[in-house]
């Protein structure tokens, strides 16, 4: 039986994601947990956030679970959500602060003077809805996901990678970003899958009998 | 491209759904948990909650609601009615909730949506706005159902709590609340020009084309309504297949 640590640094509710993963994998033993020897005997891990980075990182500092993250992300199946994907990239726009630097590149904010749709009217900012995720690349975790299936996006800021061969999928909101990247033992989308109704299911179904 | 959202509202009461026309004559419309599985089914982008329990003993009632819906139902839920400071905030996100509306604890004391922004992220913070046409081109912000007027201005007040940090407004036109004469197209467009935040619109539709007719002409970027899908005259996919055919972008 399969052992899923939902890291769980005190920034927001992760109530949502256990349930979802319950709701695909209900012979799984799920925890969410603070405790870095819980992470460390994991055999896959959830790495969720909400909220702003700089709270998120300091938070995840404050319950030392920085080191039990970075070495879940060496070798075990990792799943990172939302500002759980923004803060394994090097730095962000948001307080200006430095991520996890597990891969290279910026987390940006949406750029004012680009957010303007087709017929004239302004882009809104959180991006808040349901979008098109395009696939860039083959990955066990689009299994039965049709490209272009839209996920539940919230958020002003995306991921910049630096190496643009991560990139798992795109999204276009004023202009084209990333929003789901993969290297290895590790997958991170920007969007919701425990709010992305089907396609999100699917996508925590996959993630949970994946073999990187 | 982003899909418009279609999010329909629900009335709880002491746990149940309830429905009725202008608050009279409420009705046992069913379990939370079943309805909210049927909007889902059906394609709803989001749904709303609102508690209009009536004695605050029975406050604590919609956190189990919410607990419940959240277990079974994978799409956002936002919450309202009775919030009033930020522990209320996150006892809602606590129990599943993934926003909480804020309306009259928002205009008797605007720093509490600075607050709640601050603590749970502005993602969270819906601030609903009860507006009535005033003179033309100019709408009041009221409470109280409608009964209470403020004061301030409309526009002026989305552009405060947005800068105070509201993720989102939830916009219904007190004058349209009801009537099934459509969506106060000119408020709508008002408030979603002036603020750089997403806006729903409500109060007032009675037909599909009304909900197509928010986006186009109000520009709202998603669109509430209760009675046209409560009372069974429509469903969201029918909804979403009208917007579709007039040219707008949803998730079907």
């Amino acid at each position: 039986m399969s052992k899923v640590a939902i890291i769980d640094y005190g920034m927001g509710n992760l109530r949502s994601v256990a349930k979802a993963i319950e709701h695909v994998a209900s012979d799984a033993t799920i925890v969410v947990t603070a405790d870095p020897a819980e992470v460390l005997s994991a055999d896959r891990v959830v790495f969720p956030g909400q909220g702003a980075m700089p709270d998120c990182m300091r938070e995840l500092d404050a319950r030392g679970l920085r080191p039990a993250v970075l070495e879940a992300a060496r070798n075990k199946p990792f799943l990172g959500i939302c500002i759980g994907q923004q803060m394994l990239f090097e730095h962000s726009e948001e307080g200006n602060v430095p991520g996890l630097g597990i891969f290279k590149g910026e987390v940006r904010r949406f750029p004012a003077d680009k957010m303007v749709a087709a017929d004239g009217s302004r882009l809104k900012v959180p991006h808040m809805g349901w979008n098109e995720v395009w696939q860039k690349q083959a990955h066990p975790l689009w299994a039965g996901i049709e490209d272009g299936a839209r996920f539940y996006y919230v958020h002003s800021y995306y991921v910049d990678p630096a190496d643009q061969a991560i990139v798992a999928a795109t999204t276009d909101y004023g202009i084209p970003f990333t929003g789901a990247v993969a290297q290895a033992n590790i997958f991170a989308i920007q969007f919701h899958p425990e709010k992305s109704a089907q396609a999100g299911l699917q996508l925590l179904s996959n993630f949970m009998c994946w073999k990187p | 491209m982003l899909a418009k959202r279609i999010i329909p509202c629900l009335d709880v009461s002491a746990g149940r759904v309830v429905k009725g026309v202008n608050f009279v004559e409420l009705r046992d419309a069913g379990d939370p948990v079943e309805v909210a599985r049927r909007y889902d089914e059906q394609g709803a982008d989001e749904i709303t909650f609102l508690d209009i329990t009536a004695s605050s003993d029975d406050r604590n009632i919609i956190l189990h609601v919410v607990e419940q819906v959240a277990e079974q139902v994978f799409i956002p839920l936002t919450v309202g009615g009775g919030v009033r400071t930020v522990d209320d905030v996150r006892r809602l996100l606590n129990a599943g909730a993934d926003k909480v509306s804020i309306n009259t604890a928002a205009v008797n004391n605007p720093q509490v949506v600075a607050d709640a922004a601050g603590k749970v992220g502005s993602q969270c913070i819906v601030v609903a706005i009860d507006a009535k046409q005033v003179a033309p081109g100019k709408w009041e912000v009221f409470t109280h159902g409608g009964r209470n007027r403020t004061g301030l201005d409309v526009v002026e007040w989305a552009q405060k709590i947005a800068s105070l940090g509201a993720g989102e407004i939830l916009l219904t036109s007190m004058d349209r609340d009801g009537t099934k004469n459509g969506f106060d197209l000119g408020l709508t467009r008002a408030v979603s020009d002036a603020v750089s935040i997403p806006v729903i619109a409500s109060g007032g539709v009675g037909s599909l084309d009304h909900l197509a007719d928010g986006v186009t002409l109000g520009r709202a970027d998603a669109v509430l309504a209760a009675s046209i899908f409560h009372f069974g005259d429509h469903t969201v996919r029918e909804a979403k297949e009208l917007m579709r055919a007039r040219g707008i972008e949803v998730r079907l």
